[in-house]
């Protein structure tokens, strides 16, 4: 199996709060691989790292093989990676449509119609509202949004901060659906959840975050029938 | 009464221009960019000097002066403010304060204190009878550009990328990075263009108003802040309405009123309206969805 992303030893800093303390994980070609952890573990940085929001003091990223520690923030999404990140931020006072255009902002404008049907065909819900300002949309269309938006730039890998965040439960379902069929057609997933049941039972593989550590791995299955894990986040 | 009301639009469509400025850099940086006045002294400093020593025909002169502002804008962005993008917004209000009088301290060494008694570019077009009132040229052509100018922003803002970005980087400047948006050129060219507006609009005003000092920016400069912020701040209709509302309003009390209390009337208007309008007659309420 091909290595898509490979973090090493990185070291992430808010000013002086040493958040992310030398973690190192691989995501493989056409894998899901998830990262859980309590709040404040550091998975939204080391998803905001690689997606280039922020930078490492330390370490070493590589997507299919080439640092992109030298890339400009806003040129990491046409390597081929998109982050969708935590708390959705949509932009409110742009329309449904436009917002699907941002996300393919660095695409061909011809290329853009075909990429935003295939969007439409998962999320049929935002074709409906088009026209709509994002910011009237309701918390769980606005996920659809931000997933759709990250689709739009055809990634070939997906990082994902908390999908599920506010959503109902069959709302909860439906994002992890998506989730399964954006995987089985080709698409490279890096998730973020606080729903630890669910991201593992979907998971090909996942790592354990605590205050700014790895301090377990293992496959899906693994990791939910491991004593720890379930004590500290599947409630016992 | 009428030639009132269109002096008034004419003198609101000049502060529209420079609330426009205003506006989209605080819409995208979020900060008051009070230097923002002494680029339109620079635009009229520069069209005064085209035209008195270069020779150059009015219109080359407008450019000259758009093509300064502009640059100007871009170079101020990214000396003073760029390096202070994670400081707080105090700070950044103190250095844009800085900023305002060393343009104006740099304009007293270049230009000098005298003040200069700026050419009428339309002296050979004859005042125009509306309606039993004479309207001078330079009020239709500044209604005529704010005209212009706003169709063409909303335009560039609703209908092109670049335009779409620039209102994307407004709302969240990390979730714009990560659609691919250059988020610093982005802030480059809002500054271009507020700039360069500023320039025309300083042109118009030295027309209007014959007298080139480097002081010349503020008070209009303070007046169109004052517009952009009556308007609802971030919003480019608002600039406008906000614009022509207090051109209007300001010259109404200059004749009706008292030319010395004018000033005060406009500023008490906006006070009052801010009071019931916090933010502004246009001003976005947004409703944040958690
Ligand atoms: N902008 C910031 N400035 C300072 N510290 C921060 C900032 N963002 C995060 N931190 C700190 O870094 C640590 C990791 O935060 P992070 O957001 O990555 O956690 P998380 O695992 O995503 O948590 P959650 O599940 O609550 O989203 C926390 O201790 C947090 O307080
Ligand atoms: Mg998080």
């Amino acid at each position: 199996m091909n290595t898509v992303l490979k973090c090493e030893n990185l070291h992430v800093y808010y000013g002086s709060i040493h958040a992310i303390k030398g973690v190192s994980f691989e995501v493989g070609e056409g894998e899901i691989v998830t990262l859980i952890g309590a709040n404040g573990a550091g998975k939204s940085t080391t998803l905001n790292t690689v997606g280039g929001l922020l930078r490492p003091r330390e370490g070493m990223i590589e997507f299919e093989g080439k640092s992109i520690l030298g890339v400009a923030p806003h040129k990491v999404v046409s390597e081929g990676m998109a982050l969708c990140p935590e708390g959705r931020r949509v932009f409110a006072q742009l329309s449904v449509k436009e917002n699907l255009e941002m996300g393919a902002y660095t695409r061909p404008a011809s290329e853009i119609p075909e990429t935003l049907e295939k969007v439409y065909e998962h999320f049929p819900r935002l074709k409906e509202r088009e026209n709509q300002m994002a910011g009237t949309l309701s918390g769980g269309e606005q996920q659809m949004l931000a997933m759709g938006r990250a689709l739009m730039s055809k990634p070939r890998l997906m990082m994902l901060d908390e999908p599920s965040m506010g959503l109902a439960p069959i709302l909860v379902d439906q994002i992890f659906e998506i989730i399964q069929a954006l995987n089985k057609a080709g698409t490279t997933i890096l998730l973020v959840e606080q729903n630890a049941q669910m991201a593992l039972s979907i998971a090909d593989r996942a790592y354990v975050l605590e205050t700014g550590r790895i301090v377990n791995t293992g496959t899906g299955k693994d990791l939910l029938n491991d004593d720890s894990v379930r004590k500290a986040y599947l409630g016992g | 009464m009428l030639a009132h009301l269109i002096n008034g639009i004419s003198l609101g469509s000049i502060y529209a221009i420079i609330a426009l400025g205003y506006t989209m850099v605080y819409g995208i940086a979020k900060m008051l960019n009070f230097a923002h006045g002494d680029v339109i002294m620079v635009g009229g400093y520069v069209s005064f000097c085209s035209m008195m020593y270069l020779g150059l025909p009015a219109p080359v002169a407008i450019l000259a002066a758009v093509f300064v502002c502009t640059v100007l804008g871009i170079v101020v962005e990214r000396l003073a403010y760029k390096p202070l993008r994670a400081a707080t917004s105090l700070a950044v209000l103190i250095t844009a304060i800085g900023m305002s009088y060393f343009l104006q301290n740099a304009a007293l060494l270049i230009w000098g204190a005298n003040p200069k008694a700026f050419p009428n570019m339309f002296k050979n077009i004859e005042a125009i009878e509306f309606a039993g009132a004479r309207v001078s040229p330079v009020a239709i052509v500044s209604i005529v550009a704010n005209l212009i100018i706003m169709i063409a922003l909303t335009l560039f803002t609703t209908r092109t990328k670049v335009g779409k970005a620039m209102r994307a980087v407004s709302e969240d400047k990390g979730a714009a990075t990560l659609m691919g948006i250059n988020v610093n050129f982005t802030i480059s060219l809002t500054f271009a263009i507020g700039s360069g507006l500023a320039a025309i609009a300083g042109v118009l005003l030295c027309t209007a108003y014959p007298t080139l000092m480097p002081t010349t920016g503020s008070m209009p400069g303070i007046k169109a802040f004052t517009a952009a912020v009556f308007g609802g701040i971030g919003s480019i209709p608002g600039a406008m309405i906000g614009g022509i509302l207090l051109g209007i309003i300001e010259i109404l009390a200059r004749a009706y009123i008292s030319s010395e209390l004018a000033d005060a009337i406009v500023f008490g208007v906006l006070i009052v309206v801010l009071i019931f309008r916090p933010t502004g007659l246009l001003g976005k309420q947004v409703h944040e969805k958690v």
